[in-house]
């Protein structure tokens, strides 16, 4: 668990885009081995879901959403999502979301995909997950501005991503965010990569800490990027309320078709979901 | 795909004493440490051997093969070199032993920086080839492609946890296999250890290579488990899929009354009925499967009951047998599988899967002038298919077998060839066939016996030769 946590950090791992913008609680004077990251400070509680209850995701937080959507999710993926059991539910403590291979509604995958109810600007938003696995496996922990629609169409509504992953990259996630000149391949994206590790193997803690000036990325203890007005090619549009979405999906532009070495079924385990303000 | 079969398993001695000798960069811990268990020094070679090493080259192989290179390097001051000889000069192979055991258990793969004099696939390369244990968790990747810049190699080890006293740390075998392999060239290992990587996951171990295999077969068969492997995902994202000596696995029988299994991963047929033999390693659950079908005890050949001063006996518990060479000698593209069977204390001959074999008699050769037939028992349950056709092959004078490319024999051989139909199924047939045309000249220097084709799955006994 990540809250306030005080630990060890070498210069190298600190990347910071802009030190003139770095909020007053970001305190880097000298990077030497001795200092410590902040990696959050928000730490008002607004919301969290321990999936403690066995079974379908609480519907007071979730909604699901199903089916194929438009050109695979606009992403040519592959996957139809569904609310069955087979495909998510809640064991122990874990949301489990399972990608199948099946022929499903002319489909040739299963999965899963759920997005909150609510809605919030800004704040810190984490979740402890096990990724899966495999080439074409595709899972994601990503905010989508709650306006998206016909009336205020994507990227206009802006998009943050957590953690996006490619199952044929174990080692690496990726965290972005999508805007009006700054969506889709040219998004503004920074990777982390975990060194004698990698994602599919135990939980980690994705997060992130939203203000209207900055958000910063981390994994577990490191803080590995902060995105600014500054470093965005257009509209800083990260100023209104998103919702959480959780997906895993197979296939699509960001990672390819799964081969015949992809393993199925693939699991992404959650293991929670928290939102605070500061 | 290569195919090349090398005969690592007998370590020269004397090759080794000598290189051992001629070997001396080792680096032996300093007389103040003490180990409270085996030790557990990772580095296999950096600039030298390391924690204590040894060399044997393998039987057979290109003894200049490897020596310590100090131009060429990765890092440091000298990398392993192994010149690989042109076609037909033989190989390059070796086995690379701790001189005493390592626990190794809190790795998870061998690594090594590795470039060639040009584009090359090493046939085979892993570690654990251990003359103490017989190879117990020996792990062999094959052709392992090194292009002619350094980069980094792994291996992993299929099961840590078993490696707590291990000595095989690494051994290599390559050779051009024809003459348009690749040959007479140089490869290079650098930084040779072993590791924790960390990233070494999603085991899927395998046996029979992953196949749900289905075998009728008799009380007293032994089948030998292959197809052995272990797949782990790198941090790549690639699968590497290794082959592993059958002691990784657990075994388990469904019906032990029915059939067992050894750590050498023998199945022991030794009742009526079905079991399926499955596996797990490390906890993994293995893919594949080989489910016995067992029939009871198999029946018993015919006694043979020709006085032995008629006969030359090759194969019989009815007879003196002559010095046999093999009964499968595994020959390039046989698909054959040989298995010892006892009936009642009659020794059987199992071939399976067969397309071709050869029984070989040379040392001596069986001088067969005063005999007019050979004979065979032989039970098949399966139906003929095209002809089963049996060989017997002398080879002449001048001590080679000489073979035109499609088998026919030529130069000073002779042979006669006897096509079957076909064989009556679930009962022993006695087939006589007269040594005649090619041989009805010359039957003085056999050393070959084949079947070709027609029936996959068959059993042999009492093959002799008779007047």
């Amino acid at each position: 668990m990540i809250k306030t946590s005080k630990y060890k950090i070498r210069i190298k791992v600190l990347i910071i885009r802009s030190f003139l913008l770095m909020s007053s609680f970001f305190i880097i004077a000298s990077c030497a081995n001795d200092d410590t990251q902040t990696v959050a400070e928000f730490t008002q509680l607004v919301m969290a879901d321990e999936f403690s209850t066995d079974g379908v995701p609480d519907s007071a937080i979730w909604d699901y959403e199903i089916g194929t959507g438009e050109n695979g999710w606009g992403n040519n993926e592959l996957q139809y999502y569904t609310n069955r059991t087979e495909n998510i539910t809640a064991q122990n403590g874990i949301l489990i979301i399972t990608a199948k291979k099946e022929s499903f509604e002319g489909a040739s995958y299963t999965s899963a995909r759920i997005v909150t109810k609510g809605e919030q600007a800004y704040g810190r938003y984490e979740a402890r997950i096990r990724l899966p696995y495999g080439q074409g496996i595709w899972p994601a922990f990503w905010l989508l501005g709650a306006d998206c629609g016909p009336a205020v169409v994507w990227p206009q509504c802006g998009e943050i991503d957590i953690m996006e992953y490619r199952g044929q990259e174990p080692t690496t996630i990726h965290g972005s965010v999508h805007g009006n000149g700054f969506s889709g391949a040219d998004a503004i994206t920074k990777s982390y990569s975990l060194l004698n590790d990698r994602f599919d193997t135990g939980f980690h803690v994705f997060g992130i800490e939203w203000a209207p000036e900055y958000i910063n990325y981390y994994v577990d203890d490191v803080l590995y990027n902060q995105i600014t007005p500054a470093d965005v090619p257009g509209e800083w549009v990260f100023n209104h309320p998103f919702k959480i979405i959780i997906n895993l999906a197979v296939g699509g532009s960001f990672v390819g078709s799964p081969n015949s070495e992809t393993v199925f079924p693939q699991t992404m385990l959650i293991d929670y979901v928290r939102v605070y303000k500061k | 795909m290569k195919n090349i079969k090398f005969i690592y398993l007998k370590i020269t001695l004397l090759l080794a004493f000598i290189a051992t000798v001629t070997i001396s960069c080792e680096r032996e811990v300093s007389d103040d440490v003490e180990f409270a268990s085996y030790q557990t020094t990772p580095e296999i070679f950096i600039d030298g051997f390391m924690g204590g090493l040894d060399y044997f080259p393998f039987g057979n192989s290109f003894a200049e093969a490897f020596s310590v290179d100090t131009e060429v390097k990765y890092a440091g001051t000298a990398s392993m070199r192994f010149d690989i000889p042109v076609f037909g000069v033989g190989y390059g192979g070796a086995t690379f032993p701790s001189k005493g055991p390592r626990d190794l258990s809190s790795y998870d793969a061998l690594t090594f920086w590795a470039k060639a004099s040009r584009g090359a696939d090493i046939n085979e390369i892993g570690f654990g080839i251990n003359g103490d244990t017989n190879n117990k968790y020996r792990v062999t990747m094959y052709n392992l492609p090194l292009t002619t810049k350094w980069k980094k190699y792994i291996i992993a080890i299929p099961d840590a946890s078993k490696l707590f006293q291990e000595k095989g740390m690494f051994w290599y075998a390559e050779g051009a296999e024809n003459i348009l392999d690749e040959g007479g060239y140089t490869f290079w290992i650098d930084e040779l250890k072993f590791e924790k990587l960390g990233t070494i996951a999603q085991p899927q171990p395998a046996i029979l290579s992953g196949l749900n295999v289905v075998q009728q077969t008799f009380i007293d068969t032994n089948i030998e488990l292959d197809g052995l492997t272990q797949t782990f995902n790198l941090a790549s994202g690639t699968n590497q899929t290794l082959s592993i000596a059958p002691s990784y696995f657990t075994f388990t029988s469904s019906d032990i009354e029915v059939a067992r299994v050894s750590e050498l991963g023998i199945v022991s047929v030794i009742g009526s009925g079905t079991a399926t033999i499955t596996a797990t390693l490390g906890g993994v659950k293995a893919a594949g499967s080989l489910t016995i079908e067992s029939s009871g005890s198999l029946a018993t050949a015919p006694v043979p009951t020709l006085a032995s001063n008629n006969v030359i006996s090759i194969f019989s518990n009815a007879y003196t047998n002559v010095p046999i060479d093999f009964f499968n000698d595994g020959w390039d593209g046989s698909t054959t599988q040989t298995t010892d069977v006892k009936s009642n204390g009659d020794d059987i001959k199992y071939y399976s899967q067969n397309n071709y074999v050869g029984i070989g008699f040379q040392n001596p050769t069986i001088n067969a002038s005063a005999m007019t037939h050979l004979h065979i028992d032989i039970y098949t349950e399966d139906i003929i298919s095209g002809n089963f056709e049996i060989q017997i092959r002398d080879r002449g004078a001048n001590g080679e077998i000489n073979s035109d490319f499609n088998g026919n024999p030529i130069g000073d051989d002779k042979d006669k060839r006897y096509s079957i139909s076909s064989l009556p199924q679930g009962q022993w047939t006695s087939v006589n066939i007269p040594l005649n045309d090619g041989l009805a000249s010359q039957k003085n220097n056999l050393s070959l016996i084949v079947f070709v084709g027609g029936v996959p799955n068959f059993y042999v006994d009492n093959i002799y030769f008779y007047k």
